[in-house]
């Protein structure tokens, strides 16, 4: 009895409580995220319209879906604005971040302001961009919803205003966890400004730094909803085919919203290719957030 | 502090000043156009509203009832929507994230790396599938939808609680345990207190990811019945060129005066629960 008594609260009598404490999240995990997932594999091999109808049909899921030019070009958009992305918001959310550190005047302001946009949905700022978007290119008698370099470039400022703010909170927050006393022995040695930062303050950044290049990254792989509200991939280019057919493109659709489309817009009869692009883009995505583990216990080590 | 150290200070200042007036520019051009009549937000869309384009709370008025679908029906969802999944996964994953760092058995340990793997998993990965699950168990309505959002969600919040949980000294939990505690009053007494801060930071993240969401909520809910605010908008869009702009802007004002009043308030938790999500990746 007093051996009982005594375990009471310890690890064997909490495990007797799962059904109140782990049941709840693990079934509606079941629910909301296993299951939704293995089947989505399985159908990824798999001709279906609905999943009650599916037949398998091995690896011809995956030949259509990389060979189609709609998937490719999205995939080559999406890159292409990745990269784009990642050097623009992370060069000026570090310089805003540094300034910000330095205690000029303004500063709670201007960091209220700067990460205000995120607190907006991606569907109400894709509008709102665009109504803008399309006030200044009225002038030019010309829309965003023309031109394909327009609608890229559109959604690379959207994406920068939004995403600048969010990684500056990153970077200050790395930037004050920068010892003092580092700082001050560089100062006692006569190091410049540049100096300090190149070989003080970056290499005690490099936590916050690859959080924040994988970040816009992966933020920038996944975007969908700017993608849709902006632009919905206009304008539509046409295209023969190598076999003389017409194809149409959507010059500014991006891969989420390539894999979207190919399930909702092009019926039902291509939702196994849909499904194969969804597990592609799922690979490419889990292949970068690796990368960024090694990265970030790498980075573990050094220090 | 030298002579050029403060100009070149105050010339900052003033540098930041003009950047953080073009970063508020789009939602001024909201507030500007919420005002105007129709047919000159497309015309005079950075112009102040004059005598002759000002059309007072006329938008306002037109856009509650546009498209067909009352708009406070839309703003109710997603407030249901929003407080109702991000209660639940407070609730269940802080309960959970904690199980699962006391009894830690392989059982657990699994689960939590299951948790951990969901993280990097797209939702178009899942999309098709969880919808239909979704429908097929009848979790396609703004009060079941929670569901969805606990097992979609449960990642993050498992990720971050359990980080938290493995902090907290067990000395706290026998001695209440000692004091004659099951677990359920342990759990509710000792440890969610401590779990505050934790709870904050991870509540602030799930906000602003629900109220925002446009793809789940579209693709799992009964689309005839229920909207929320982002499907609405888009709803809106969709008919461009037919659509009314002056009501539009009207509706996306109202929409985000709440989320910039939220954020004004609780500006300092809504840093740092970035700051503490940003590990995520």
């Amino acid at each position: 009895m007093t051996k009982k008594r005594r375990t009471r609260g310890g690890p064997a009598a909490v495990g007797r409580y799962w059904p109140v404490f782990l049941l709840p999240t693990a079934a509606a995990f079941a629910i909301g995220f296993l299951w939704p997932f293995l089947q989505g594999i399985y159908l990824s091999f798999c001709r279906f319209t609905t999943t009650s109808n599916a037949t398998f049909v091995g690896k011809e899921n995956y030949t259509a879906a990389v060979s189609d030019p709609t998937f490719i070009h999205s995939f080559r958009l999406t890159a292409l604005f990745a990269v784009v992305v990642l050097a623009a918001v992370n060069l000026i959310a570090f310089w805003v971040a540094y300034v910000l550190t330095q205690g000029i005047r303004g500063t709670g302001l201007f960091r209220t302001v700067f990460f205000m946009p995120n607190l907006i949905g991606g569907i109400v700022l894709g509008y709102i961009w665009s109504v803008l978007f399309d006030g200044i290119l009225r002038v030019y008698h010309t829309s965003i919803l023309l031109d394909g370099r327009f609608g890229f470039w559109g959604l690379v400022i959207l994406q920068c205003w939004q995403q600048i703010g969010y990684m500056m909170i990153i970077y200050i927050a790395g930037l004050q966890s920068v010892p003092e006393s580092m700082l001050e022995a560089a100062r006692m040695d006569g190091a410049s400004r540049w100096q300090t930062l190149v070989r003080v303050t970056i290499p005690n950044l490099m936590g916050a730094i690859t959080i924040c290049l994988f970040l816009t990254l992966t933020n920038s792989f996944k975007l969908f909803d700017q993608n849709l509200a902006l632009t919905g991939g206009a304008p539509i280019l046409f295209e023969a085919g190598a076999d003389g057919t017409l194809r149409t493109i959507r010059s500014t659709e991006m891969l989420a919203l390539n894999i979207y489309n190919t399930f909702y817009d092009q019926g039902s009869a291509a939702r196994g290719v849909g499904q194969a692009k969804a597990v592609i883009f799922f690979l490419l995505v889990a292949v970068i957030s690796l990368l960024q583990l090694r990265a970030t216990r790498r980075g573990e080590v050094d220090q | 502090m030298s002579q050029r150290a403060r100009r070149s200070r105050r010339l900052l200042t003033g540098l930041f000043s003009v950047i953080a007036a073009g970063y508020v520019l789009p939602v001024a051009v909201v507030v500007i156009n919420a005002f105007k009549k129709n047919s000159f937000v497309k015309t005079e869309t950075f112009s102040l509203p004059d005598a002759e384009s000002f059309a007072g709370f006329e938008n306002f008025v037109k856009g509650m009832t546009f498209g067909n679908y009352p708009f406070v029906k839309s703003v109710l969802y997603s407030l249901t929507i929003t407080l109702l999944s991000v209660g639940l996964i407070l609730l269940c994953t802080s309960m959970a994230a904690w199980y699962m760092a006391r009894v830690n058995n392989r059982f657990c340990r699994m689960l939590y790396y299951l948790f951990v793997f969901s993280m990097v998993v797209p939702f178009q990965m899942v999309m098709f599938t969880l919808s239909k699950t979704a429908d097929r168990l009848g979790l396609n309505t703004p009060w079941t939808i929670p569901v969805v959002y606990l097992g979609f969600g449960a990642g993050l919040a498992v990720f971050l609680f359990s980080g938290f949980v493995k902090s907290i000294p067990r000395e706290l939990e026998q001695a209440a345990s000692i004091d004659g505690c099951g677990p359920i009053r342990t759990y509710f007494h000792v440890v969610m207190p401590l779990l505050r801060p934790t709870m904050i930071s991870v509540g602030i993240l799930e906000i602003m990811w629900i109220w925002n969401d446009y793809l789940l909520p579209y693709l799992v809910l009964d689309r005839n019945d229920y909207m929320t605010i982002p499907i609405h908008i888009q709803y809106l869009q969709g008919s461009y060129g037919a659509v009314d702009l002056g009501a539009t802007m009207a509706l996306i004002l109202l929409s985000i005066l709440p989320v910039v009043v939220f954020y004004l308030l609780c500006q300092k938790h809504i840093i740092k629960g970035v700051a503490a999500g940003a590990v995520k990746g």
